[in-house]
């Protein structure tokens, strides 16, 4: 890919990925944000794929955007809310204050990335017939077979204590 | 190429975002839905630099990141819905049992 194609897709998925961002913390009802994030992370896949981690990006569709956002709009469903608890709260000082503190820290961030330099990306390197192996499923279910095998057992465990922890909190008679 | 301060750029607004949303949102769900973004940016920063360094080891610590999410999100909205029962409101500000 050029320079400058990549760049102008960068800019395709960037600007509607902080616009659904925005979606998500601004609208009124939590339908409307559920699906703001949604968008939000089909833009996220698509950067993830120009940063070639083809694998986590097709996970973040199946996992978060598939599975996750179900489990959220089945909860939004499930719970009837009243008018009055959609809305924000009243505008007080703390309020105020965190959002210029959110506001303080992505600017410092980005000024400090200014200051950095261009980090230009690496060129990647290809095998004998001229294919990127790096981010596929082959490549990094090397590592998370090998090297990240515990964690990866460990992770098991711990989806297991979440969907049992899930079924006890939510249970009507504990 | 696109650099890597671009992507690390992006990721810090859409923290700060997802932070904005947990400091201003009261309704226990959209803050939910914000920890979700925060927890995506930091992922896009694991991405970013295993690229910038031909690491595979980020894309493993993102593949953790998405199944602690998945977990987080079953746990956390089954505690939602546990509130709701006994109070018969998510609203962050009125449930304070812990607080007082």
């Amino acid at each position: 890919m050029t320079e400058s194609a990549e760049a102008i897709v960068f800019w395709i998925l960037a600007v509607p990925l902080l616009a659904a961002a925005c979606g998500v913390v601004l609208a009124r009802s939590p339908v409307h944000a559920a699906m703001s994030l949604v968008a939000a992370f089909f833009c996220l896949a698509g950067i993830y794929v120009l940063l070639t981690a083809h694998l986590i990006a097709v996970l973040q569709i199946l996992v978060y955007a598939g599975a996750i956002m179900v489990l959220f709009l089945f909860v939004i469903m499930l719970l009837a809310l009243s008018e009055q608890q959609l809305g924000f709260s009243k505008v007080r000082v703390v309020e105020v204050l965190g959002v210029v503190g959110a506001a303080g820290m992505a600017f410092l961030v980005v000024w400090a990335l200014r200051d950095l330099g261009w980090m230009k990306m690496p060129e990647l390197q290809r095998d004998d017939f001229g294919i990127v192996s790096f981010g596929t499923v082959k490549l990094v279910g090397e590592f998370l077979f090998t090297q990240y095998l515990l964690p990866f057992e460990a992770t098991s465990v711990l989806l297991l204590v979440a969907i049992v922890g899930a079924v006890v909190v939510a249970k009507e008679k504990i | 190429m696109v650099p890597a301060n671009w992507y690390l750029a992006l990721a810090a607004v859409l923290f700060a975002i997802g932070m904005a949303g947990v400091m201003i949102r009261r309704n226990a769900i959209v803050v939910f839905m914000c920890i979700e973004l925060m927890l995506n940016a930091a992922n896009l920063t694991f991405l970013t630099f295993a690229r910038q360094k031909l690491n595979v080891t980020g894309h493993v610590i993102a593949f953790f990141v998405i199944a602690v999410a998945a977990a987080e999100a079953a746990v956390g909205l089954a505690i939602v819905i546990a509130v709701y029962r006994t109070r018969g409101s998510i609203n962050i500000d009125e449930v304070r049992a812990l607080h007082d």
